[in-house]
């Protein structure tokens, strides 16, 4: 037992310590934090526009007059499912290398094509949850809101969205966590994120399990931490619950 | 009807497993596992579906000196050490130079051929000549593949003493292309590879000093002296009666 702490203890300062491997890890955790972070923000902006059109088409255009009103919401409703299409059906390491090799080969830097590729991936994934949270918002509530005086986006925006919100947070919370994981992706495009740090470890040291035993920890703490703020924000939610 | 059914299950999982048991007895002696990475031109690389290059040749020479039937597996370059470690191959060979970390990892056979480091610019690029990217103030962002010498000379000559940074892709003709799109200034990696990639993407051009020089060796876990030892004998007659000679001059045309 003595001896296997010993040879944990010599492995560690091997991995991290010497020639100050640990750089490595920090640099790479804080790429995939600021990755993460914009493509959460980007992708519930894209998504919830998104959800909005979509919503909004399935609910009234039967019953709308026609005019440009009905034209433009069809042809953003016909946008908005082939962006869902292309983007829900094809893997993001594709996506991440057109990204990078393709439409951004002047880009040097693979830090904002990451947060560009995993935003605009995860808005449709998104998209997809709150239009299911709107549909779900009892057609009442609407009516309500229109009676009161708010116009449509109004209503949309006070009084359907921040309840539909509510009740998809769990699968909210569920999409963001995988997309943390995804951004390990981002190391096909030479992007230092925690993922390729430990790659980089390995790469020198030739040890296996130190390093991808520690940077799993590091995402799995990142991914605990995560779920705990949002399980605070559910609780703070249902105060008004009565 | 139950038990019936019970017992000729047992009856097929022994069966089975006494079949798989006797398999990987035989498989020990007479395949002899190799583990490369297979965009390494013109060492090791794909002709239709087949692996083919001086490392393949090379091995298949020894194996034929061996008695033994060669095994090809393509994985990722950086995974070859540790594969060859836990014993999942017997050997690794993909151009790989010794150096003093692998050995700690590994033992290696004698050397069989020699690699040049070179590095690779865009015609018309910032950097003209190797010194370049050791000049004083230099920022260079150097292109490379995770795991190769290229990689761990441009960490440690270049990132670490703050003249650039260091862009790792998971294979060299990624980084070449980002070369060819200007995402990295220069890629450095081996001498005939890179000739190779050179011929077949205009506008590239490789720097006329060479980055560093080179042994390619075969790497074999270090418990397994036995292999190691036929495979150095048997690597010894092939250099003596120049079997090695004849594929290295196959490959390579000056």
């Amino acid at each position: 037992m003595a001896q296997w702490l010993l040879e944990m203890r010599d492995e560690f300062i091997k991995c991290f310590i010497t020639k100050d491997r640990w750089k490595y890890i920090v640099g790479g955790l804080g790429n995939t934090l600021k990755i993460a972070l914009v493509a959460v923000l980007m992708g519930i902006v894209i998504g919830s526009v998104v959800a909005v059109i979509r919503a909004t088409h399935d609910k009234t255009i039967e019953r709308m007059r026609p005019g440009v009103g009905k034209v433009l919401l069809q042809i953003g409703d016909f946008i908005c499912r082939v962006y869902l299409t292309v983007i829900r059906g094809t893997p993001v390491m594709i996506q991440i290398m057109i990204m990078f090799f393709v439409i951004f080969s002047n880009a040097r830097d693979g830090v904002p094509v990451a947060m560009l590729t995993f935003g605009i991936n995860s808005g449709a994934y998104v998209a997809e949850i709150i239009r299911g949270g709107i549909m779900s918002v009892d057609p009442g509530q609407t009516e309500a809101g229109r009676s009161l005086g708010f116009g449509y986006v109004a209503t949309m925006f006070y009084i359907v969205i921040p309840q539909a919100l509510k009740s998809v947070l769990p699968a909210l919370a569920n999409e963001f966590i995988v997309l943390i994981k995804e951004t390990a992706v981002a190391c096909y495009v030479a992007v230092n994120d925690l993922t390729k740090g430990g790659e980089i470890i390995r790469s020198q040291t030739y040890s296996q399990a130190m390093p991808l035993f520690i940077v799993a920890a590091i995402y799995l703490l990142l991914v605990v931490f995560f779920s705990w703020l949002v399980g605070k924000l559910e609780r703070r939610l249902r105060s008004s619950d009565h | 009807m139950k038990k019936f059914l019970a017992l000729t299950l047992c009856l097929l999982l022994t069966v089975s497993l006494a079949a798989c048991a006797s398999s990987a007895k035989s498989t020990e002696t007479s395949v002899l596992s190799m583990a490369t990475e297979g965009t390494f031109q013109p060492y090791e690389y794909y002709d239709g579906d087949k692996l083919i290059g001086i490392d393949v040749e090379i091995a298949e020479a020894i194996a034929e000196k061996l008695g033994m039937t060669l095994e090809v597996t393509d994985i990722a370059f950086d995974s070859i050490i540790p594969g060859v470690q836990t014993g999942k191959y017997d050997i690794g060979m993909a151009g790989m130079t010794v150096t003093d970390e692998r050995l700690e990892e590994v033992s290696f056979s004698s050397s069989y051929a020699t690699g040049v480091q070179v590095v690779i610019v865009k015609d018309g690029g910032p950097i003209t000549s190797v010194d370049d990217l050791f000049a004083d103030g230099a920022n260079t962002v150097v292109g490379t593949q995770t795991g190769t010498t290229g990689f761990l000379y441009a960490t440690w000559d270049i990132e670490d003493e703050g003249l650039g940074t260091v862009k790792s892709f998971a294979k060299t003709t990624d980084a070449v292309e980002a070369l060819k799109n200007g995402q990295v200034d220069c890629v450095i990696l081996d001498n005939e590879p890179a000739k190779a990639l050179v011929a077949a993407n205009e506008g590239l051009s490789i720097l006329d000093a060479e980055y560093a020089v080179e042994d390619y060796a075969i790497a074999v876990a270090k418990d397994n002296t036995e292999l190691l030892d036929k495979i150095n004998g048997a690597l010894d007659e092939l250099i003596a009666d120049g079997t090695v000679q004849s594929i290295l001059d196959k490959y390579i045309h000056e």
